[in-house]
């Protein structure tokens, strides 16, 4: 277990007060003039030797991304934005580093920012975080107030603004490109890339969007070290991180770990194990709804990080942990996720606007066993004609978690239609 | 994707309430000048709870015209977004989360019970103080199963559901009672129940990581810099501290010399040294700095006396401020 002393949260669950004194205490906003002292070029150097992957779920190096932004600074201004849409079903870490260490995120925000030579940041809330929001904003209220913001942030001499901005319930707008649009008061449609946000982002200024977490663990990667946080976890897949345990657990929780950990250590040290015993696992969802799910024999020894779960063609994603036991209808837990993807396609595609509903619909049938042997071919046919297919990466996650299903869990499907067509055959016959 | 329509029956006007409006201008506020388009959806969001929960047209086009957007670009908005609600709703409106985390977790249970006491989804019940709906993924699948509940108290989240403290909840909000929101089990919001195993070592919460910082890590070698500017940052923690060091510091820095004010014919530019910004340069004047050749003279003793002025460690060494100064005195100022 990843001993406390090397956790960043330390107030996860909000055990202690939130406000800017006692963050202070708990180590936020020390040494953060210092660190702007010594240049952009100095942190983004130190974020890149840490290792930091994004934890929005794509895992790109974070410092990587910071150094595409333009050395200097031309007519158009600099902007961070931080993506703070969390919408990835199983995945609330965001919302408890929002609502209990606020500061964290606010001091990542300076720093990332002067790292890239922004003057201004944008943080991105999903709508119905409302409670977060106004948690969110009182933070920073008192981070000007202290001087930690605005004119010449923590004596730097560097002018630093950050506003809160919120959308109102459209997981599309997690994709960074739909965020902006979303910002820039358009609907949320993802836009072609290149060019980049890096080159032209919002209000097409250079421009680059992280994940709260990615954000929030900065600081404390500066004030400990870049080899302390590369000291966990495997190579390429370094740091500690937040995972959030759902589903048939014994007690569901959000906890900071090393990565690399054991998926199944992770959920017997911390969410109290699988209800009814881990023989009781029938599935899980490793990395938010968008991956596939796993079936019990990988779970049981698995890692936690990006390059193992995808040698399984699964992925970390967000590190959403769902858990399904055997009572689990397996095939209908996977359509109720079609169905999200369905509600939340933007429609600007159509594999996936037409695709999305199409899975879905097809599944529902499924679930009753309504359905022919060889629709099962034609719906992974399908559901492999949307992924890679469209403008953003929606498509690839709506058909991720059927294809997994299918791999996985292609009995449960036959079983369905098959006893369907045996109580219908009986049912003919009696009615003739 | 979702398809949404606007109410039949609409009222003529709409107006912001004079919070409303405030509310409007902070937001409009926050964009850089001709971008105040972006506050469209928290114009929405205000409208809506101004107006009972819902969006009619006539709010749409009041803030296309304060926005300068052509009014299908707000409906376009408004009918995107699936938390406006584009018909009324009841005085308590219930988002159930449907989503798998919570679905697995009973959230089934959930819509029966709103489906038995208030009715189908969408319709508001008879005395018009409930009506509910199935959303998707709120962001709380750790306190599974949960819904989101929007009334005049805000938006707040009721965690930990089942089917009795889901009775128990509307029960509290029939007869008017403020519900506590959160898990309605016994835990810290997101952690575990039962035995607390992480962030209880108490050395987190002791102030002791308050201290200032030894030394930062694989920050570049300058030991000079380094003691001058030590006492600066102690002393806001541990004034003793901070005068013991002071002493020992105050050797290594020594005044350079000053002018009242410049020679005659105006100050030199001292911008162009590169490091030195307008902000800089007017610093280094009231501190008495206006030639290349001051610069151009300084001792090590003498630049960390300046150092230590401006806040900005070792930038005069690492940018070579000497050295510049020099070569800009040669070539004659200005």
């Amino acid at each position: 277990m990843l001993a406390d002393k090397d956790r960043i949260f330390t107030n996860l669950y909000g055990r202690h007060d939130w406000s800017l004194d006692a963050a202070k205490q708990r180590g936020a906003w020390n040494g953060t003039g210092d660190f702007l002292k010594l240049g952009p070029d100095w942190i983004v150097d130190q974020i890149k030797a840490s290792g930091l992957r994004g934890r929005g779920g794509a895992g790109f190096p974070t410092g990587l991304k910071w150094s595409f932004m333009p050395k200097e600074v031309g007519a158009r201004p600099h902007y961070l934005v931080v993506n703070a849409d969390e919408s990835e079903p199983g995945t609330c870490k965001d919302r408890d580093m929002m609502r209990h260490d606020p500061h964290l995120l606010i001091e990542g925000c300076l720093i990332a920012s002067y790292a890239m030579r922004a003057h201004a940041a944008y943080i991105y809330l999903r709508g119905e975080y409302v409670f977060e929001r106004d948690r969110l904003q009182a933070a920073i209220d008192e981070a000007y107030k202290a001087g930690l913001i605005g004119k010449n942030a923590c004596g730097s001499g560097w002018d630093f603004d950050v506003f809160v901005h919120h959308g109102a319930g459209a997981y599309i707008c997690g994709e960074e490109t739909a965020l902006l649009e979303s910002l820039e008061g358009k609907k949320g449609q993802p836009r072609l890339k290149p060019p980049f946000p890096a080159n032209a982002g919002l209000y097409g200024c250079p421009t680059t969007v992280n994940n709260v977490e990615s954000i929030a663990v900065t600081p404390t990667i500066l004030r400990r070290g870049a080899e302390w946080f590369s000291s966990f976890g495997r190579p390429g897949n370094v740091g500690t991180k937040v995972y959030c345990i759902s589903g048939h657990v014994n007690n569901p929780c959000n906890v900071e770990e090393a990565m690399s950990i054991p998926l199944k250590e992770l959920i017997e040290t911390h969410a109290g194990g699988v209800r009814g015993g881990w023989e009781n696992l029938k599935a899980i969802i490793p990395g938010g709804s968008s991956v596939p799910c796993l079936p019990r024999d990988i779970c049981d020894s698995v890692l936690m990080d990006f390059d193992a779960l995808k040698e399984h063609k699964s992925g970390l994603g967000t590190a959403g942990v769902i858990v399904m036991d055997q009572s689990t209808d397996m095939v209908r837990a996977i359509t109720r996720l079609s169905y999200f993807y369905k509600h939340e396609s933007c429609g600007q595609c159509t594999p996936c606007r037409e695709g999305t509903g199409w899975m879905w619909r097809v599944l529902t049938r499924m679930c009753e066993g309504k359905a022919e042997m060889s629709e099962i071919d034609l719906l992974l046919d399908v559901s492999q004609q949307i992924e890679g297919h469209t403008i953003c990466a929606l498509g690839d996650a709506a058909a991720w978690p059927v294809q997994g299903l299918i791999r996985h869990f292609r009995h449960e499907i036959e079983d369905k239609i098959h006893s369907y067509r045996v109580g219908k055959a009986v049912h003919q016959v009696a009615a003739e | 994707m979702s398809s949404r329509h606007l109410a039949k029956e609409q009222p003529d006007s709409f107006a912001f309430s004079r919070q409303g409006e405030k509310k409007v201008k902070y937001w409009i506020a926050k964009y850089p000048k001709g971008k105040q388009r972006s506050a469209v959806i928290p114009m929405l969001w205000i409208a809506q709870k101004d107006h009972d929960g819902w969006i009619p047209e006539a709010a749409m086009r009041v803030i296309g015209d304060r926005l300068d957007m052509a009014y299908i670009r707000v409906m376009e908005v408004a009918t995107f977004y699936t938390m406006f609600n584009l018909e009324p709703v009841g005085k308590h409106l219930i988002q159930v989360c449907g989503t798998t985390p919570c679905m697995l977790r009973g959230s089934g249970d959930l819509i029966k019970v709103c489906q038995s006491r208030i009715g189908s989804a969408g319709s508001v019940s008879a005395d018009g103080n409930f009506s509910w709906m199935e959303v998707e993924c709120l962001g709380a699948c750790v306190n599974a199963p949960m819904v989101q509940i929007s009334n005049s108290d805000g938006d707040l989240y009721y965690e930990d559901l089942g089917e009795t403290s889901m009775n128990a909840l509307l029960d509290e909000l029939a007869s008017g009672k403020a519900a506590m929101p959160g898990p309605r089990v016994t835990r810290d919001h997101s952690a575990p129940q039962g035995d607390v195993l992480t962030l209880v070592d108490k050395a987190l919460y002791d102030g002791s990581r308050g201290k200032p910082l030894k030394s930062i890590p694989n920050a570049p070698a300058k030991p000079k810099a380094k003691t001058s500017k030590k006492p600066a940052a102690a002393k806001k923690a541990a004034p003793k501290r901070a005068a013991a060091k002071k002493a020992v510091a105050k050797p290594a820095s020594d005044k350079p010399r000053l002018m009242k004010k410049a020679r005659k014919g105006g100050p030199d530019d001292l911008k162009r040294i590169s490091g030195v910004g307008p902000k800089i340069e007017g610093i280094l004047h009231e501190l008495g700095v206006f030639h290349y050749d001051q610069i151009a003279g300084w001792t090590k003793g003498q630049v960390d006396w300046a150092d230590e002025r401006l806040k900005f460690k070792g930038r005069i060494v690492r940018e070579k401020w000497v050295a510049q100064a020099k070569k800009l005195a040669k070539e004659g100022g200005k």
